[in-house]
């Protein structure tokens, strides 16, 4: 693609000699490396609530990063005004970061090498809303049509349409256009005058209406969200204390995503701030494990054709056969410690300074069975879905809440038990995994990242393994 | 934009809606300069400078409502706001009880709350005091050999509301925010901890020595942290944990989980729900606080309402939707970014001191885990379950021994806030929420065999 046909060629009559002209100002205090992040974000949702549509909501947002590098300094300012003015003048902000005469110059902007994962052809931001309202409609039915016991459904449908242009001072311009589309549905169910629950479902990614149907029909995520409430009124309270913990497939490879994901991203190491700091080459998890970052699975949720500093994504493995390979490194990192950027630079919007992140990250399948693994265990916790977690990456401390769980007894799924937090040690709990199924899944797509303030959207994915040891924050006595 | 520019963009906004037809219309605008700089091991690491301004509608066309925001005010940018919120209401369904708030109800609080000062430091001073706050860390011992940075953040931000019953208000407002991220090393095992200082300028911040000393000794205390057996035991929740608790109270009662049924207080208004001990307050009218404010995001005046008293329930905390939802009035909670429609906001909430120190309400409780870091989500308000990722020092013959990590503490709400054993005297408001130290009985922490 060319500038002049570029959405913000186009649109805002942005010329190369712009882009020259705003690089040259960053530059112009001696840093040794710029670049602009333009960004037009048009976002839309629908909420229904009690049957009735009760809300839509629709916006767009426009603006630009100026992004300054200078030795290990970073100096940032944006402007949400497109103007030759305003953006000289987040360039001339950023630019005091450096404190020296400017010594590179800007070079020749060529089109970044990028991938072509999400072509849909009409983004569902640009469909008739009239189409759109029918995806709440028809999961609130199917909720409610589910089971009696059904008493509250909220259904929320939320889509985007991001356009982006990343300008480098060496030389690298990119465009992207990234649709995405998401459908959550949220249901309580209760029996009698007991203790109301809660289920939860939802997918997406960046996808095209027809996405939502079959499998990921309003319907079929209204259906998993009933079942889900209505097997937590019969779960009793959940165990505590060391267990064998079998995760099932997709979702519950948030593990990764907070045990080994985010200490592995390379502005924790280049600091020493992780546990995982300069253990590349050393086994950090057992040798059944292997751990990759793929940004560049079609129409994924986390997948992007070039990260937000004009670099391709990548498939990065990070632990092969429970060796850590390597970090998730962007444009600042990357300089710092001499290597190539793993196309991991991403931020959440114009106002942002971009850092390493996570895109979809997964286990590679492995050799057992998922009932094998089941049948393997004498005592333990079967986890089949997760709410979010979090880790402390300097002590490696990671935690995620199971939102739905089953009782392991002599080899079978017994009784349903209720939601509790699961901690584990990073680098300690992956040297516990004895058993990886040959089911790998990924995520329904509805992962969002919080790191520094920025969240980002995600991917994980898993096949079913067994955890020999890991503490279960329940209740009960084990 | 000047203030005035604002108001009269929002007002703008308003009445072009009801020229296309709409029945009611309320405007936001919020507009901002924001400052933040890292400093890491005595360099600049990252200094980042801008404006920013944006404005979000909420139309109604009888019983419908949509909205729509841009971050272009120009008169172009509004116009075509106004567009998008009319066409999009156009697919919602009519809602009995969608609506403004009644013309008696609106106004602003008439004293000064104290929200803006004039922020006169200069880039070089703020510099000058996240370099002495990590410098003051780095220095209280030897095995504080890293540092994930001390920043100084600061922003100065104008609010503007208007709707279509007549309220035009706008406030400024202003912070700054000191904080030291070290980090310590020993037998191989890394931890960090922050401390911070929150202030309407630079002149109420605590010192950076001090930021720098209390994050190292923080961080310090983590050092050499064991795993424990599994036990029933009191937890002590020190005043950053303690809070969040009083989050989860507020998730609870409002009016939004209330109609939807959502919450393990439904239906709970005059009964005890929890130790007679337990006051909590969301008061948005304390001068110089973080949760203050002139009028709520629906143009209410905010008030002082007694959420808990004496461990009675005495209130719901609702906005217009969700009073009338509730055959109630609203409380002046109403709470909206810019995009969508009106939630639920708090104001100052604070469960109010109790009257013993620390040291003391230690050596009372004498057995047990002082919590100083909670992680993960685990909390439904739904049905009260609470499980989460915790780290602290073990309290024995009421004193801090050791520091104790990879736990969970775990209980349900319900039982919680009747389990409060003790609270302490030491509230301190470093945000909009706020607790003192609190003991609750009969947790279960989960850790090893």
């Amino acid at each position: 693609m060319s500038l002049s046909s570029s959405f913000f060629g186009s649109k805002f009559g942005i010329t190369e000699r712009d882009l020259d002209r705003y690089l040259a100002e960053a530059l112009g205090r001696g840093a040794d490396y710029a670049d602009l992040y333009f960004e037009y974000l048009a976002t839309s949702s629908i909420t229904l609530d009690e049957s009735i549509v009760k809300s839509a909501t629709q916006g767009v947002s426009l603006g630009v990063g100026v992004r300054v590098i200078a030795g290990e300094r970073t100096g940032y300012a944006y402007s949400d005004d497109l103007s030759p003015e305003k953006i000289l003048k987040a360039a001339a902000t950023a630019a005091c970061i450096a404190d020296a005469p400017a010594k590179v110059e800007t070079v020749g902007l060529t089109p970044a090498r990028q991938h072509d994962l999400y072509p849909v052809l009409r983004a569902p931001i640009d469909q008739p809303l009239e189409e759109r309202v029918q995806f709440v409609k028809r999961a609130d039915a199917a909720a409610r049509g589910a089971d009696a016991r059904v008493i509250q459904v909220q259904c929320t449908y939320a889509d985007s349409l991001r356009h982006v242009l990343v300008a480098t001072s060496d030389g690298k311009l990119s465009f992207d256009r990234q649709p995405m589309a998401r459908l959550n549905v949220s249901v309580l169910a209760r029996q009698g005058d007991g203790t109301p629950q809660q289920g939860y479902s939802g997918g997406g990614g960046r996808v095209g209406l027809d996405y939502f149907t079959g499998a990921s029909a309003p319907e079929a995520f209204a259906r998993e969200a009933v079942r889900l409430a209505i097997v937590q009124l019969d779960a009793t309270e959940a165990p505590a204390g060391e267990s064998v913990v079998v995760l099932g497939p997709g979702w519950p490879g948030v593990l990764l995503h907070e045990a080994v994901g985010h200490g592995l991203e390379a502005d924790f190491n280049r600091k020493g701030t992780s546990v995982f700091s300069g253990r590349v080459g050393q086994k950090v998890a057992s040798e059944l494990c292997t751990v990759i970052d793929d940004g560049t699975i079609d129409s994924r949720r986390g997948s992007l054709n070039v990260d937000d500093e004009a670099n391709p994504t990548r498939q990065n493995v990070l632990i092969e056969n429970g060796i850590l390979r390597g970090y998730l490194t962007d444009e600042l990192s990357a300089r710092l410690t001499g290597g190539r950027s793993t196309g991991s630079g991403r931020r959440e919007n114009y106002q942002h300074i971009p850092m390493p992140r996570m895109t979809n990250t997964f286990m590679l399948a492995g050799a057992s069975t998922p009932e094998e693994i089941i049948r393997s265990v004498s005592k333990g916790i079967y986890c089949a879905n997760f709410g979010g977690g979090q880790v402390d990456i300097t002590n490696g401390n990671f935690v995620f809440s199971a939102s739905e769980s089953y009782l392991i007894e002599d080899g079978k799924l017994t009784r349903p038990v209720r939601g509790a937090t699961l901690i584990g040690n990073g680098p300690e709990a992956m040297q516990y995994i004895s058993m990886v199924g040959n089911d790998l899944k990924l995520d329904q797509g509805v992962g969002i990242c919080g790191k520094d303030g920025q969240s980002v959207p995600v991917g994980v994915g898993i096949p079913t393994v067994r955890i020999d040891k890991m503490t279960v924050g329940g209740t009960a006595r084990a | 934009m000047s203030e005035q520019d604002l108001r009269a963009a929002a007002a703008s906004a308003v009445e072009q809606a009801l020229a296309l037809g709409a029945t009611g219309a309320e405007c936001t605008i919020a507009s901002g300069s924001e400052f933040s700089v890292t400093v890491r091991l005595g360099q600049v690491e990252k200094l980042k400078e801008a404006d920013s301004c944006g404005a979000g509608l909420r139309v109604l066309l009888g019983q419908r409502q949509g909205s729509s925001y841009t971050s272009d005010l120009s008169a172009e940018g509004i116009r075509q706001m106004v567009a998008s919120a009319m066409e999009i209401a156009r697919i919602t369904e009519p809602d009995p009880f969608a609506g403004l708030p009644e013309a008696d109800e609106l106004g602003q609080l008439p004293q000064d709350l104290g929200l803006a000062s004039e922020l006169t430091i200069s880039t070089a001073e703020k510099i000058d005091f996240a370099k002495r706050a990590e410098k003051a860390a780095l220095a209280v011992d030897p095995r504080l050999t890293n540092s994930d940075g001390a920043s100084f953040d600061s922003h100065t931000g104008v609010r503007v509301f208007a709707n279509s019953r007549g309220f035009l208000g706008s406030y400024r407002s202003t912070y700054c925010s000191l904080s030291a991220v070290p980090v310590a090393k020993s037998d191989d095992r890394m931890e960090r901890d922050y401390w911070y200082s929150i202030g309407r300028d630079h002149t109420r911040l605590e010192s950076p020595e001090q930021i720098g000393r209390r994050a190292a000794e923080r961080v310090l205390r983590r050092l050499g942290a064991r795993k424990i057996a599994t036990r029933q035991a009191t937890v002590v929740f020190e005043p950053r944990t303690a809070r969040s608790l009083v989050g989860h109270v507020f998730a609870a009662v409002t009016g939004d989980a209330i109609y939807r049924k959502s919450s393990f207080l439904l239906d709970k208004i005059g009964q005890t729900v929890a130790a007679p001990s337990v006051t909590i307050v969301d008061d948005p009218t304390l001068p110089g606080l973080f949760g203050s404010s002139p009028f709520d995001d629906e143009g209410v005046p905010g008030r002082r309402n007694l959420l808990i008293e004496n461990g009675v329930l005495q209130t719901y905390l609702l906005h217009t939707y969700t009073a009338r939802k509730l055959g109630l009035k609203t409380t002046g909670n109403a709470s909206r970014g810019l995009t969508g429609s009106p939630g639920t906001g708090h104001g100052n909430l604070y469960l109010a001191a109790g009257e013993l120190p620390p040291e003391e309400l230690l050596r009372t409780v004498g057995t047990g885990l002082y919590v100083t870091e909670l992680i993960g989500q685990g909390v439904n308000t739904v049905n009260g379950d609470y499980s989460r990722g915790a780290s602290g020092i073990w309290i024995e013959d009421g004193v801090l021994t050791y520091p104790v990590t990879e736990v969970t503490v775990a209980g349900n709400l319900s039982e919680m806030l009747k389990n409060v054993l003790f609270i302490g005297n030491d509230l301190e408001f470093l945000g909009s929420t706020a607790a003192p130290t609190l003991a609750i009985g009969g947790m279960t922490i989960s850790g090893v065999q």
